[in-house]
Formats: structure tokens, C-alpha cells, sequence
């Protein structure tokens, strides 16, 4: 998701960071002891030069030394209040970003696990991975560190003026008069940066996209002789970029000087006011030189102030985006009375949850998805406990959406999805979810070792109901030969493991909890045939005795199934059992035969693993 | 003087760790330099390459990073005025002690009448101030301009040479290629370079012209002074050296620890489907909230590090300027020095310590712009796909031959062995075999996408490698298996083979692949975009908009590896007939396992290890025993082959 390229002229929404600081009002303590240090902080900053005046009106200009010890005292503690002070709000505001990351992350995930499907069919999980890592790290750090920043300066042009006017009100007046032109400058600069910057980003993405593109794309390239053409088009974007980014850095070189000579004309007023009060006796050297040195400094805390808004004026966007995260309602809830019985997802009662025997009945289904296409309409079935299903048909025409449903993983538009005679919306999900044994053709693993994959379903089971797990699906034979056995790591999402034998331990994984409910649900047909010789026997070995739905695009995996339903637009044309439908020589012999050839085909050629995409 | 520091903006970790190039880097990719690179820190010698490297980096340009450091020398000098303005208030005008400095600025004085005259005219010595100023943002700005232009010419040059280079490595380097690892030696080690040059060469100056210039004004004035106003230097250096090295190691740990997270939370949605089916989502939530804890205390752990960095050397830099006003007070007391000559050094002694730190961050982070110089150069100095002269314009229509021809990728493992074959002009030529059977490595040579090893391939009687190999892939439309498209619009993608193709032809050639009609009903049509942004084609779908894009160019020879095989049957024999009618006369090859696809070819050819094991008609080959044949049967099954099949089940 270009998140980048977001819209972002808009002006500075308090409400929206007020809604994020309510979301994180556990920091509101640390948010007031960050602001108390600053203030101290900005008082130590302010004092500074009046202890210069100090130094020169009552020991250098007297020419005496008297409490000079006491003086060296002061200023050292001075010093020492200030590291002191510096160090305090370093700690606390990197604590306070740390612990608000980990606070919207922890929230996020924990909504995460909640949202249903719908959700996730329509938001990218790159989307979702931008709000929980850039985002929410983002709101962190411009909360901590940008209310350091507003505090401090705020504190510290409070002081300065009042210290200023308390010293003399004529040079305070030489000081101040740069503020209003210091102010608009800044604000408007502060704003030309952030967004030559947007600017310059969103070229460098494009530049990693063509480069991406340049090396995914260089075979064909090279055969289409266009390294030339390409190479024009990538020098235009990269001369665009340079023009960005000369441009941010001239605008960033503008501002400084700028800043700094108005500084300079109030340097240049003091200096010149203070002058003709000297003359006259009315102020002091050391009064003089603290004018001065404020002066000097004075443009530092104005531009803080118009960076910090700025920042949390660029950060909008990421706080929308999460709080629309957070924010979000899943489709599928639990109704409050069930919770009360079952217990949700995070806090599970299964001491009061009902055994199951399978029985699943569909009855009266409407089903359409959120993007409004239909995909069930009026559907009807029985299914008895322990019975084996198959569903076949051509891509598109309802296999999945129906064990979706039976998953709960959607709920029917209209009409009801029985198990053991009762609708699953009067029992919790995680009852049911917890009872389903559950693979898809491409197997998910979670990093850690085999043991612990298998273990997922039960994360009490033993080591022993681990290995007969895997024994069961015959997963054991390959996890033997592996050097540390069911302690190998998989690696990321299982990367370290074949195709196959990743399916192998997804099916362990699948039986440890001795589910009533099976679900084989294929995604796609690309397998070779040593893996599907394996998975024959596991699947075999799986069904045994359970309530089982498979989606099968191998159909040579289903055959021995109680009942194939073959689904088109999402209606049952043909049911039976293998041998019955391929007599009836309809839809299934069709497709039976041609699955048939080609696997033949592929088998002599050698070309097992060549994934097949039907109907382009 | 004390500078107040900005207090956040430089001091949050995120802030520090901007300017590390970790940043960009995804988990996943490979983070392991190359063993050059490794050692390039560590023996002089390759420093010394390195460097040589690095400098080579800024052939042409080095005259703005000349001006701007000379523009970086008169903006130090030019800040270094005010202060001494003030002293000559201080002291002279309002002190009337008398003026010292050197002989211009005392007849500059006189000229204007004499110090009296300056005092009635205070406001003269307020303009010095201003213009000094004014001056100082002159240059600076020259400074910032200049180094900013260098520093993006040379990363813009970095940029294209790495492009052009990459467009242009041999075939075979991109089939063993790691993207990922490639990607960020263009992106974030440039980075790493372009920064360095921007911001941090110049800046190493700046500091330098800081020491220099201060320090020869205060010794000036007092040469005792200026060794209390240099006394803490060393400590700050050298603790923000010790400091700065560790935070760049922690910020690996924490990027470990980072990644560990990012990992949980996308295996936890990329499977969501199993979180949910187990109904594991508490344990998943007790998962993430362990790493997601770990995270937080790790960088808890290291901000706190920082925290006692800044707060002590904070401090010690207020010592320092401490110790120049005691002393100085007791100094100026004594008559030693002057009381504007007090504030000098007080000013001058804050310019000086606080940018110590930052020189020590920069030398601290020498290397890394080292190691990015080493990856960079290890793509630009690759060696490329080697076009000798050839003859151009030549027709290659024609007849082509193969004359025992040996290839291998791997030595000992041949892939082409003493094969020889020779087709007719406008001869269509299906070639059937298996994996490694050696099919695509055949047209891959034609193409010279790699080289022969022995044997000779002749085009329309020219020797293949007398032939630009430019003109060669000019005049051979191929598809690959597995074709890319690009992220632009269709029309964009198929306009790419031939852009003076007319929106005409391109709808010709559209319709020969048979895709037009699915192009015309996508909402945008023709002006669809391909890929993440746009669209997503099915491989059916990419494989006939690849076809029409190299149908689109005017082709000698024509070759189909295997680019019909996401096609139904279907489509596939209407793409055929289409493509008889249309490219008569031209000679083409078409790989494919399925026999419709092949059996109308004039020939067709069996490969099997990399040999011819057998060729003929259609007719021909199924008449006798051989792999063909035996596709064939099962190709043939019909319902009527009801026993075969029920044998088979």
C-alpha cells in the first residue's frame, strides 16, 4: 500500500490526537512528570546566562572574590541539575514511547485476533503490517519526544520573558520584537521541508520500485532489447528524484540563514539599545550580556515549537490509520449470553462446553460476500457424523465458501448452519474452531520447531502424542531422518521444509486434538506426486472416523469418499459416490478423466511439479 | 554562551538511528556483506582501495564539495564576528580601553572618526552584527546548495550506473540473482553513500574549521584561557567515540529483536486461517506480547544508555564553560584579560564542545560508509554481457542449423549434447520433452542468451556469433515460460517490444494472442494497469499479453517456450490458428507438453537429454514407438478408451 502518497495538506486535528491520547490515557501521569522536567529543565537552560551576569557584575566588575567559592558552588550545581534533568527526560520519554508502541501494538494484535474474515479479504496484510510496525511507532515517537519538545519550549519562552522583563523592560521589548516574523518563518518553512521531504520519499519508493522491477524484469528485458528504453525511463526518475531532493536540501538551506539573521537583528538591537542604557548607567554589563545571549539563542525554541507541529501534523495520517485499526468492529461476535457460557477467544471456558459428534446441517443458506457477489443462494445439506465429503468443481463455484461456513468463518447471509441439531451462533466460535481439525493444501507453519507446529492444536500434549501424531500421517519417517528430529527449527513460515513435508506436519497438527470435525481445504492444485503419494496415506489416516469436508482439486485424493458433491454456482449438480458418479459419466467423469491425463502426461515428461492453472 | 539545544530532535533513538541505513532494511534480507566487504574495515589495503573507490565515486563533482567547504571555512569564520563586535562594545566603546586588534580595523575606525564617533553610532557596529550574520547564512546556504547538489549528481550517477549495469549482466547472473540483496546495494548502501556525502564529509570540516579558528582567535587573547576552554575536549570526544560504537552494535540487536516481531505478526496474518480453525488466538496474543515486551525492554534498555550519555555530557560541556567563566572571572579580576574578552571566550568555548559529539558519531560511522562503497562497487565493477561487434540489419529469415552443438551450465553436466538439426525457411517446429531434456536451453542459445560451448549454429547461413547479439533478440520474438510483465498499463506492456507500434497494431496483436476481448472488459481497458497497483492477470492471462507484445515486433523467428501452458485447450488452438494466418513464412519454434499444441507443427522434434531422440510429422511419430507416442495414447483417451481408464483407476 502507497500509504506515502496520502493526502496530506490537511491543517493540524487536535480532536484526533485528544482520541489518541484517551486511547492512552494509562501514560497521562508520565505525560505531566514529562512536562513538570521540562519546565526544570528550561529553568536550568534560562538561568545560565543570568549566573553569567553574576560572574561579571559581582566578582569581575568589583574586582573582588568574595563568596566567589559559593558562586563555583551554585554553578556546579547548576550543572549538575541540568545533566540530571536531561538525563530524567531522556529515560522517561524513551520509556513513554516504548511503552505506548507496545501498548497500541498490543491492543492492535489483540483486536487482530478478533476481526473475522471479511476483514481480512479486503485489507492487505501489508496494510496491516504498516499500521502495527511504521504506525504505531510513529505515534510514539512524535507523542514522547514532540511534548518534550513543545513543553521545553514553551517553558522556556515563558521564563526567558519573564526573566527579560524582570531585568529590563526596554531591552526585553529589543528581544521580542523579532518574535512575530521568527514565528511565521519558521511555521512556514517547517511545512516547506516536511513536505519537500514527502516529496522525495515518495520518488526514493518509486525508485526501489523500478529497480525491483529492473532486476525481477531483466530476462525479459534482454529479450525484448529494451535495456536501453529502460534505462532513459529509470534516468528520468532518478533525475526527478535529484531535483527533489536538491530542492528539500536548498529549502532546509534557506531556512537556517533566515532564522538566524533575524535572530541577528534583535542580537543587533540589544547590543545597540543596551549600548545607550549602559552609557546612561541604567543597566549593568552583566545585564547586558545576558540580553545578549538570549538574543542569540531565543529563535531556537520558536522553531522547535513550529517543527513539533508540524510533526504531529504529518503524523496525522498514521494516527487515523491506526485508530481506524483499533477502531474497527469484527463481523462475527460471540453474543454476549454465549460469552458469558462459553467464553471467548482469549478466555475460553471449555469446562462448559458441549462434546461434539459431527452431525453438520446446512439449512436454508444464503451467503454473499461483502462486495455484495453472491455466492450461495438457498443452499441444503445433511451431513451424518463420521461421514466423508468431498467437494469438487471448478474454481469460483462455492467449495471454499461452504467450508468457510461450517468454520464460522463467515456466517450465513440467511438461514442456518446446524451442528449436532444446535445453530453454532448459539455456542461460541472458539467451541467450535476448537473441535475442527483443519489443513489447507498450502500448509501454514508458524516458526519454532516440528514438536511445536504439531503441538499448536494442543498445546498441552506430550511428546508422545506428539510423535503419534505424526506416526499417524506417517509425518514420523522424514521427521526421524532429520538431524534433530521434532526439535528442527522450520525456519519462517516453514521455509526450511518441503511442500510436502510441511503438509505432513500440518496434518499431525490437525489430528493431535482428536477433532470431530475434519476439513481438507485445497487452494490450489500445484503438488508433485511424491508428496501426493504421502498425502494419500495421511489423509487416509486422518478422515478415519470424523465428520470431513475436502476440497479437492486432486481428485484422485477423494475417492474413497462417503459422498463427492460436485458444486457448480454454488449448487450441488452431481453427488454420489465415486464409483456412482463415474458411471453417470457427467461433470465428474469429465473432470476425473482430464485430471487423469494430464497427470499421466506430467508423469512421463518428468515435469511433476509444474503447476497446472485451469481455465486462464 | 550556551546553546540551547533543541531538546528532542536530535535525541530520541529513532532520530540517531535515522541516520543509520538499517532503516530501509527489511528482515529477510540478506544483512551478510560479502567477504571484501567484511574485510574492508579491517586491512589498510582495501581501505585504501576503498577509498580510492569512494573518491572515484566523485570524479567531476569534486569542485562542489571544494566550494563548499570553502563556503563551510568563511561561514565559521563569519560566526566567529559577533561575538568579537560585542567585545569591541564591551570593551572599547563602552570600557574605553583602548581598541586592539589589527591595523585595518583600527583605520576602518579612524575613518569613521574615531572611537567616540563609533559610540555615538552604536547602530554601525549592530549592522556588523547583522551583516556578519547575513554573511555567515550567505555561504551557508552556498554550502548547504552546493554539497547537496554533489552529493545528488553523484547518487543520481550511482543510481543510473547501477541500472544500466544490472539491465546488462549476463542472462545467467539474473537467473542466480538475490533480489533482495541486489535491491538494497541500490537503495540503502547508495543511501548510506549519498549521506555521507550530503551531510557528514562537509560537516567533519565545519567541526575542523570550529577547533581551528576558535582556538587561534582565543589563544589570542589569552593563551592560558584557551587551555581551560580545551581541557574537557578530549573526555566528550572520546567517551561519544566509545558510546556512538556501541549504539550502532545495539541497533543491530534491536533490528534482530524488531524482526523477530515483524515475523510473529505476519505469520500470525498470513495464517490466519489456522490461528482461527485451532482457536489459538490467546496463544498467539501471549506470542506477540513476548516479543512485543522484549522489543520494548530492549530499546527501554539502550534509550536509558543514551540517557546517561546525554545527561554527562551535557554536563561536562556546562563544565567546561563553567571552568572558562571561574577562571576567567578570577583572569579578568586580576587584569589578565579584558571583560569582553570573557564573554568571547565564554561564547566561543559553547561552539566549540558541543559539536565534538557529533564528530565523534561521524568517525564512529566511517566504516559503514566504507562497507556500502565495497557493495556498490562489487555491482559496478561486475562484469557484463559482452556484445562484440556483429553484423546488423541482416535478415535472418532463413534456414537454421545446428551443427553439434555441446552446452552445459555446470561442467560435467551437459545439458546440449552433440545436437545437430537443421529446419527449413518458415518451417514451424514443435519441440516435446522433458524436464532437463534440454528444450529451452536450445532457444536460449539461439538468442545467445548463453554461448555454445562446442559445435556451430548457423542463421540464414551467417554463424550465430557473427551476429550482433543485440540485432539477434531484435529479429527473435521470444516468450518466455514464466513472462514478466511490467507495472504500466497493458497497452504500455505490449507497446514495449516495438514503441512505434500504433494502438492500431497493438489491438491486432492482441487479438492473434486472443486477449483483446478479456483486455476490452476490464474497466479501464487498454489503460489497465498490470501488477500490485493495477489489476492482477491470471497466468493465462499475462502469457497472451506477453504473447501480443512480442507479436507486435516485426520477427524473423518466432519461439513459444512453453507459453501456452496456462491456456486452456481452447484459447490455445484459437491462438494458434490465429497465429498461422498472421506470420506466414516466419519460422517458429513452439515448446509445449501437450500434443494438440504441437501436432500441427511441419515438424515435430523429441528431446531427450539433451539430445534429438526422434523427429517427424505428427503422423510420423505416432506411427512408431516413442515417447511422443506414448503421450499421445494418453493424450487420445476418450470416453470410449472407458477400459484403459478404469484400469487405470
Amino acid at each position: 500500500m502507497d500509504y506515502e502518497e496520502q493526502d496530506y495538506s490537511k491543517q493540524l486535528d487536535i480532536k484526533l490526537w485528544v482520541k489518541i491520547l484517551g486511547i492512552l490515557k494509562m501514560f497521562k501521569n508520565e505525560i505531566i512528570m514529562l512536562a513538570v522536567m521540562m519546565a526544570a529543565l528550561a529553568g536550568t537552560d534560562a538561568i545560565f546566562p543570568v549566573l553569567s551576569k553574576l560572574a561579571i557584575d559581582e566578582f569581575a566588575l568589583k574586582g573582588s572574590l568574595d563568596g566567589y567559592p559559593w558562586f563555583i558552588a551554585a554553578y556546579a550545581a547548576t550543572v549538575i541539575w541540568q545533566a540530571g534533568c536531561i538525563l530524567l527526560f531522556i529515560r522517561s520519554a524513551g520509556r513513554l514511547e516504548s511503552k505506548m508502541v507496545y501498548e497500541i501494538r498490543r491492543r492492535g494484535f489483540t483486536k487482530l485476533q478478533d476481526l473475522s474474515f471479511s476483514y481480512y479479504d479486503k485489507t492487505p496484510v501489508g496494510w496491516i503490517m504498516s499500521r502495527m510496525t511504521s504506525d504505531a511507532q510513529r505515534i510514539g515517537d512524535v507523542i514522547a519526544w514532540g511534548s518534550i519538545d513543545l513543553f521545553w519550549a514553551v517553558a522556556i519562552i515563558i521564563l526567558v520573558a519573564v526573566i527579560m522583563f524582570f531585568l529590563d523592560w526596554r531591552l526585553a521589548l529589543c528581544v521580542l520584537s523579532v518574535f512575530p516574523a521568527l514565528a511565521v518563518v519558521s511555521v512556514y518553512f517547517q511545512r516547506q521541508i516536511l513536505k519537500s521531504h514527502r516529496v522525495v520519499r515518495k520518488f526514493n519508493s518509486k525508485i526501489t520500485g523500478a529497480y525491483n522491477e529492473g532486476i525481477n524484469g531483466a530476462r525479459t528485458t534482454k529479450t525484448l532489447v529494451r535495456e536501453d528504453k529502460n534505462f532513459d525511463e529509470f534516468a528520468e526518475l532518478s533525475y526527478s528524484m535529484k531535483t527533489a531532493s536538491v530542492r528539500a536540501a536548498t529549502v532546509s538551506a534557506v531556512y537556517l540563514p533566515i532564522v538566524m539573521s533575524l535572530g541577528s537583528i534583535a542580537v543587533g538591537a540589544v547590543l545597540w539599545a543596551g549600548g545607550v542604557l549602559i552609557g546612561q548607567n541604567l543597566i549593568t554589563f552583566g545585564t547586558y550580556s545576558v540580553f545578549i545571549q538570549y538574543a542569540v539563542q531565543i529563535f531556537d525554541p520558536i522553531q522547535s515549537l513550529a517543527r513539533v507541529f508540524s510533526e504531529f501534523q504529518s503524523a496525522q495520517a498514521a494516527g487515523e490509520r491506526t485508530l481506524a485499526l483499533l477502531d474497527t468492529q469484527s463481523d462475527i461476535e460471540d453474543a454476549p449470553e454465549v460469552v458469558e457460557i462459553y467464553g471467548d477467544s482469549i478466555n475460553p471456558k471449555p469446562e462448559n462446553w458441549p462434546a461434539i459428534q459431527g452431525e453438520i446441517v446446512f439449512k436454508d443458506v444464503f451467503f454473499k460476500y461483502k462486495t455484495g457477489e453472491k455466492v450461495l443462494e438457498n443452499f441444503n445439506l445433511t451431513v451424518k457424523a463420521g461421514e466423508k465429503i468431498a467437494l469438487v468443481g471448478e474454481t469460483g463455484a462455492g467449495k471454499s465458501t461452504i467450508v468457510n461456513l461450517l468454520c464460522r468463518f463467515y456466517e450465513p447471509t440467511s438461514g442456518q448452519v446446524l451442528i449436532d441439531g444446535t445453530d453454532y451462533t448459539k455456542r461460541s466460535q472458539i467451541w467450535l474452531q476448537s473441535n475442527l481439525g483443519y489443513v489447507l493444501q498450502s500448509p501454514h507453519l508458524f516458526s519454532g520447531t516440528i514438536a511445536d507446529n504439531i503441538r499448536y492444536a494442543k498445546l498441552d500434549a506430550t511428546d508422545e502424542e506428539v510423535e503419534q501424531a505424526a506416526k499417524t500421517v506417517r509425518a514420523d519417517e522424514f521427521i526421524n531422518r532429520l538431524e534433530k528430529g521434532y526439535k528442527t527449527e522450520v525456519g519462517e513460515g516453514g521455509g526450511r521444509l518441503s511442500t510436502g513435508q510441511r503438509q505432513l506436519v500440518s496434518f499431525a497438527r490437525a489430528i493431535i486434538a482428536n477433532p470431530r470435525i475434519f476439513v481438507l481445504d485445497e487452494a490450489t492444485s500445484s503438488i508433485d506426486t511424491e508428496t501426493e503419494r504421502l498425502i494419500q496415506q495421511a489423509v487416509d489416516a486422518v478422515l478415519e472416523g470424523r465428520t470431513s469436508f475436502i476440497v479437492a482439486h486432486r481428485l484422485s485424493t477423494i475417492r474413497s469418499c462417503d459422498r463427492i458433491l460436485v458444486i457448480s454456482d454454488g449448487k450441488i449438480v452431481e453427488a454420489g459416490s465415486h464409483r456412482q458418479l463415474m458411471r453417470k459419466r457427467g461433470e465428474y467423469f469429465n473432470l476425473y478423466s482430464n485430471q487423469f491425463k494430464e497427470d499421466q502426461r506430467s508423469r512421463i515428461l518428468g515435469d511433476l511439479a509444474k503447476p497446472v492453472e485451469q481455465n486462464a | 554562551m550556551l546553546i540551547f539545544l533543541s531538546r528532542s530532535a536530535s535525541r530520541s533513538l529513532g532520530a540517531i538511528k535515522a541516520c543509520w541505513a538499517f532503516k530501509g532494511r527489511k528482515p529477510g534480507f540478506s544483512l551478510q556483506p560479502t567477504a571484501f566487504a567484511k574485510n574492508a574495515g579491517a586491512k589498510g589495503g582495501k581501505r585504501l582501495i576503498t577509498l580510492k573507490r569512494f573518491i572515484g565515486f566523485m570524479e567531476g563533482k569534486k569542485k562542489y564539495f571544494v566550494g563548499s567547504i570553502i563556503m563551510s571555512s568563511l561561514a565559521v569564520l563569519l560566526s566567529m564576528v559577533p561575538p568579537l563586535i560585542v567585545k569591541l562594545v564591551v570593551d572599547t566603546i563602552l570600557g574605553k580601553n583602548p581598541l586592539e586588534g589589527p591595523e585595518a580595523l583600527k583605520r576602518a575606525i579612524m575613518g569613521i572618526g574615531g572611537i567616540e564617533r563609533l559610540g555615538e553610532m552604536l547602530w554601525i557596529c549592530s549592522l556588523g552584527i547583522l551583516a556578519a550574520t547575513v554573511l555567515n547564512g550567505v555561504c551557508s546556504f552556498f554550502k548547504g546548495r552546493w554539497t547537496a547538489q554533489g552529493a545528488e549528481d553523484i547518487a543520481k550517477r550511482i543510481k543510473d550506473d547501477m541500472y544500466d549495469r544490472l539491465q546488462r549482466m549476463p542472462y545467467d547472473y539474473h537467473v542466480k540473482a538475490q533480489t533482495g540483496d541486489l535491491i538494497q546495494r541500490c537503495t540503502s548502501d547508495v543511501e548510506t553513500i549519498r549521506r555521507f556525502m550530503a551531510s557528514q564529509m562537509v560537516e567533519i570540516f565545519r567541526i575542523l574549521f570550529i577547533m581551528v579558528f576558535s582556538i587561534i582567535i582565543m589563544s589570542s587573547m589569552s593563551v592560558k584561557l584557551t587551555l581551560v576552554a580545551v581541557s574537557l575536549i578530549p573526555i566528550v570526544f572520546a567517551a561519544s567515540l566509545i558510546v556512538f560504537k556501541k549504539v550502532a552494535k545495539a541497533f543491530k540487536e534491536t533490528d534482530e529483536k524488531e524482526g523477530e516481531l515483524q515475523t510473529v505478526l505476519q505469520e500470525n496474518l498470513s495464517g490466519v486461517r489456522v490461528v482461527k480453525a485451532f482457536g489459538r488466538q490467546a496463544h498467539e496474543v501471549l506470542k506477540f506480547e513476548e516479543k512485543n515486551r522484549d522489543f520494548r525492554d530492549l530499546v527501554i534498555k539502550l534509550n536509558n544508555l543514551m540517557a546517561w550519555f546525554w545527561g554527562l555530557s551535557d554536563g561536562i560541556c556546562a563544565m567546561q564553560i563553567g571552568a572558562v567563566l571561574a577562571v576567567g572571572v578570577t583572569l579578568a579580576i586580576s587584569g589578565e584579560i579584558s571583560l569582553g574578552t570573557l564573554m568571547v571566550f565564554n561564547t566561543y568555548t559553547g561552539m566549540l564542545i558541543y559539536p565534538m559529539r557529533q564528530l565523534a558519531r561521524i568517525i564512529s560511522e566511517l566504516s559503514r560508509a566504507g562497507v556500502s562503497t565495497v557493495r556498490v562497487s562489487e555491482v559496478l565493477f561486475a562484469k557484463l554481457e559482452e556484445d562484440m561487434d556483429g553484423s546488423e540489419g541482416v535478415s535472418l529469415a532463413g534456414s537454421i542449423e545446428f551443427k553439434n552443438v555441446d552446452f552445459w551450465y555446470d561442467k560435467g553436466n551437459p545439458v546440449l549434447s552433440g545436437l545437430s538439426f537443421k529446419t527449413e525457411p518458415g518451417e514451424t517446429i514443435a519441440i516435446l520433452g522433458g524436464t532437463g531434456s534440454g528444450k529451452s536451453s536450445l532457444l536460449h542459445l539461439l538468442l545467445r542468451l548463453y554461448d555454445l560451448k562446442s559445435g556451430e549454429v548457423f542463421i540464414n547461413g551467417m554463424e550465430l556469433r557473427t551476429i550482433k547479439k543485440k540485432w539477434l533478440r531484435e529479429k527473435i520474438g521470444i516468450v518466455l515460460q514464466e513472462p514478466f510483465l511490467y507495472s504500466k498499463t497493458v497497452m504500455e506492456n505490449i507497446r514495449m517490444a516495438d514503441s512505434g507500434a500504433s494502438d492500431g497494431d497493438i489491438f491486432e496483436s492482441a487479438k492473434t494472442a486472443c486477449v483483446h476481448d478479456v483486455i476490452k472488459s476490464f474497466e479501464k481497458g487498454y489503460d489497465t494497469m498490470v501488477g500490485e497497483k493495477g489489476v492482477t492477470l491470471s497466468g493465462g492471462q499475462k502469457q497472451r499479453v506477453a504473447i501480443a507484445r512480442t507479436l507486435i515486433k516485426n520477427s524473423d523467428i518466432l519461439i513459444f517456450d512453453d507459453s501456452l501452458s496456462a491456456v486452456d485447450t481452447e484459447t490455445d488452438s484459437r491462438i494458434r490458428a490465429e497465429l498461422r494466418d498472421r506470420r506466414k513464412g516466419v519460422t517458429t519454434f513452439i515448446i509445449s507438453q501437450r500434443i494438440t499444441t504441437l501436432m500441427e507443427a511441419d515438424r515435430i522434434f523429441v528431446m531427450e537429454k539433451g539430445k534429438l531422440s526422434d523427429s517427424g510429422t505428427h503422423e510420423e511419430l505416432i506411427a512408431r514407438e516413442g515417447l511422443y507416442s506414448r503421450i499421445w495414447s494418453i493424450q487420445s483417451m476418450s470416453g470410449e478408451d472407458e477400459k484403459d481408464l478404469a484400469e487405470a483407476l
